[in-house]
């Protein structure tokens, strides 16, 4: 993961801001390092969670819980990043635990009663028809909203009941199991980890791509004359993202495999988040495409006076949603080992709810993929804990409903602090 | 939208549920014949399919005509779909009911105008109603046996249906009828215990992570009050390389769960026939129609409501389905072979499967 400033403003206007004459001196060092001090709040709100629940249950901080912990986010957290963009777009989808209930149901119905069970390419085929079955379900919802003028929110929270439906109809409710083994891998199950000496390839590529992007925007900002922040800050905030991602690798491979020293390493439904946070983050967010849904989510008025072609922006924001939940489906099933029709209740108020913790605006215009993820992260930490310590599930959530307005209400405050 | 926009929409809705198929009545068969009519609360479940065919192939061999409704999960719909039922000429009424007292004042009217009741699969505590259903407790019971049979000592886990269904303590306190005296003397350790918000099996699978992250692994049982949830609690078990070393329960028959039962990763699922339930009911409706009394109907019994109402009722005993008798459900024709046997090690196969 990678650590970035908010995406509401052009990135240089924003972390170069010049702090504000009463700016606290957390204010002025993050400021000056060009960290969003609203990330740096989360990370700490939820290493003060962590520490907590370490206190509280001698647990929480292993390797072994921390591994489940990101297993357990990653269905969530991969949906999250598409999210973020729904709602940085002004709009907003209660489909998505729907649709990745039915992606799951139809993936398991192929895999198993439809194609011939243990050939190579059964789990080849159920993804890519998955994927694309995911990907027109939510074009077709965008299309909906998009040309034929239904408000989002209604046409998803249709979405939400008919696939629901959906899901059970595939089978008549009944359960499909056992999956394919290799498809299995995407779950992050007994063989779904890709062991300690990947683990660190992916670890050294992430940190070299961390420096190379932090680096090589120094020249081209001169170039086009944006200020540029001292090395040190640079140099200070590659350090730390170095540092951040050993860091996760060596928790991930301190986790063996059952009866023996194996390291598991990261496991694969975990690579997959970080992997669309990661996307998401440079690749898409150096597109026109990115740069138009925060347009339209500023201003859509001023979006279509000025060329932008904001019913097709709309129409690709949900496709990718649904391209997502599809993934998101994928990760579900393949984990618990079978389609159920019940997969993916209520997982649209986590991601939501993930996405606004994670410091992304219902009214539209702002929002960050990193924040988004560490939303998730936390939410499911909160979760994770709390059985953990064994408590009864009506006050698990009783506490997760508290920690998401209390969350949410921190961000006002500092938000009409940081106006002024 | 304007009101008078949104009072069409409301009459055209309001006509789509009134004339919707399973209102219909249909035509009489016999001037004699006894009209028998079913109140369900949502068809949209599965399994009230099975039952209702049940319930339609007995009546018919009876020569008793079958009237429904469907209340769609409406407390509202089922209290206008039971006057409905009467209207059409019904002699008896079976009921699911959608809300245990919700239902009571169509059931009083009924009453009034001496219909009898059956009460169906869900309590309906009024004296003077018939109740039918499996013995939830006992399922419970067959659990923590099957369980305990396996693994007499250790640390046990509950994995508990949903907190805001009634099932799901009936089922769990059938677990405690057996395991109690075990628990109370130090043999079983009772090492984590969670209600699984809607049955749902991820979650089940998230909370048996938890308890085995906190017990570091050290779990030797785990009793599971359905299929769904046992799925979620086996998958994890894999994870740490504890599947099949672990005795789970279930219960609902599942194909999946059975198919886990055959290849030893699941202790047993306690399979409750919904057929039995159908016909048994088709059977006590026809009895009373012919006017005998509540407690002469063959195989009565008495059944003593949470609420303390004395009924007569009829608790059907659930099948435990276990490695050595998977042929029972196979015989029944409930699964198939192949869909049971599917995958499994020849070696290790159950007699069921060779």
């Amino acid at each position: 993961m990678s650590v970035e400033t908010p995406t509401a403003a052009p990135p240089a206007a924003e972390a170069l801001r010049a702090p504000a004459p009463h700016a606290s001196v957390f204010q002025r060092i993050a400021s000056a390092v060009g960290i969003d001090a609203r990330l740096l709040g989360m990370l700490a709100a939820l290493a003060l969670i962590w520490v907590g629940f370490q206190m509280l249950t001698r647990d929480f901080l292993t390797a072994r819980n921390l591994w489940n912990l990101m297993v357990q986010t990653s269905s969530v957290g991969v949906m999250v990043s598409g999210m973020v963009l729904v709602i940085v777009a002004r709009q907003i989808d209660l489909s998505v635990g729907s649709v990745l209930g039915f992606v799951g149901m139809v993936m398991a119905f192929l895999q198993v009663e439809v194609f011939p069970l243990g050939v190579w390419w059964n789990w080849i085929l159920t993804v890519v028809a998955g994927l694309t079955l995911g990907a027109l379900i939510g074009a077709g919802q965008g299309f909906i909203i998009a040309y034929l003028g239904v408000p989002s929110f209604i046409v998803t929270l249709g979405a939400l009941l008919a696939f629901r439906g959906g899901a059970w109809l595939v089978t008549t409710g009944r359960t499909v199991a056992p999956l394919d083994t290799t498809f299995q891998i995407f779950g992050g199950g007994i063989n779904g980890s890709i062991g300690a000496t990947w683990s660190w390839v992916v670890g050294l590529l992430a940190i070299a791509m961390a420096a190379w992007f932090t680096l090589s925007a120094r020249p081209r900002r001169r170039k086009h004359g944006f200020a540029v922040k001292p090395l040190w800050a640079d140099i200070v905030v590659v350090c730390l993202q170095a540092a951040f991602i050993a860091a996760f690798v060596m928790v991930m491979n301190a986790y063996p495999y059952p009866g023996t020293t194996v390291p598991r390493g990261i496991p694969v439904p975990v690579l997959i988040m970080f992997g669309i946070a990661v996307l998401m983050n440079t690749v898409v967010r150096s597109t026109r495409f990115w740069r138009y849904v925060f347009a339209i989510g500023g201003n859509p008025e001023a979006a279509r006076f000025s060329g932008i072609p904001v019913r097709k922006i709309t129409l690709q924001v949900f496709t990718l949603m649904g391209f997502l939940a599809a993934v998101a489906g994928i990760i579900t099933t393949a984990r618990l080992n079978a389609g159920t029709n019940s997969a993916g209740e209520l997982a649209e108020l986590s991601v939501i709810a993930a996405a606004v913790i994670g410091g992304t605006s219902l009214s539209g215009g702002i929002g960050s993929i990193s924040g988004a993820v560490v939303g998730a992260v936390l939410m499911e930490s909160l979760r994770n804990g709390m059985v953990l310590m064994g408590l009864p599930s009506a006050l698990q959530n009783v506490v997760q409903g508290a920690v998401l307005v209390l969350a949410v209400w921190l961000d006002v405050i500092y938000q009409k602090h940081r106006r002024r | 939208m304007n009101t008078a926009r949104l009072t069409i929409v409301a009459l055209a809705l309001v006509l789509a549920v009134a004339f919707a198929p399973g209102s219909a009545p249909q035509p009489v068969s016999g001037a004699q014949a006894i009209t028998v009519g079913v109140s369900w609360s949502n068809f949209q479940e599965e399994r009230w399919k099975t039952d209702e065919a049940a319930i339609k192939a007995q009546l018919s061999k009876m020569g008793a005509r079958y009237i429904s409704a469907d209340a769609q999960s409406s407390n509202e719909k089922q209290l206008a779909d039971i006057d409905g039922l009467i209207t059409q000429g019904a002699k008896v009424l079976i009921i699911l009911a959608q809300d245990k007292d919700a239902i009571v004042p169509a059931v009083q009217k009924a009453k009034a105008e001496k219909i009898p009741i059956i009460g169906y699969d869900r309590l309906i505590e009024v004296a003077g109603v018939f109740y039918i259903t499996f013995d939830n407790r006992e399922v419970g019971r067959m659990q923590a046996r099957e369980v305990y049979k396996v693994r007499p000592k250790g640390n046990y886990v509950f994995i508990k249906g949903s907190n805001t269904d009634p099932n799901a303590d009936f089922v769990h306190s059938g677990q405690l009828d057996i395991l109690q005296p075990a628990i109370s003397k130090g043999d079983i350790k009772v090492v984590g215990e969670q209600y699984t918000d809607g049955w749902r099996p991820e979650v089940a699978q998230k909370n048996m992570e938890q308890i085995l992250t906190a017990k570091n692994n050290k779990v030797d049982a785990v009793v599971a009050s359905n299929d769904g949830m046992a799925g979620g609690v086996v998958a994890a078990l894999a994870e740490v390389g504890l599947a099949g070393k672990v005795p789970v329960s279930g219960q609902d028959g599942d194909i999946a769960a059975l198919n886990r039962v055959a290849r030893g990763l699941q202790t047993v699922s306690v399979w409750k026939d919904s057929r039995l339930l159908g016909t048994g009911a088709a059977e006590v409706a026809v009895q009373l129609a012919h006017g005998t009394a509540l407690d002469k109907v063959t195989g009565a019994t008495k059944y003593r409501g949470p609420k303390g109402v004395t009924m007569d009722s009829i608790l059907l005993k659930p099948v435990p389905i276990v490695f050595t008798n998977l042929d029972v459900v196979i015989q029944a024709g409930w699964v198939k072979k192949e869909q049971v046997c599917q995958g499994v090690d020849a070696a290790k196969a159950p007699p069921a499967c060779k």
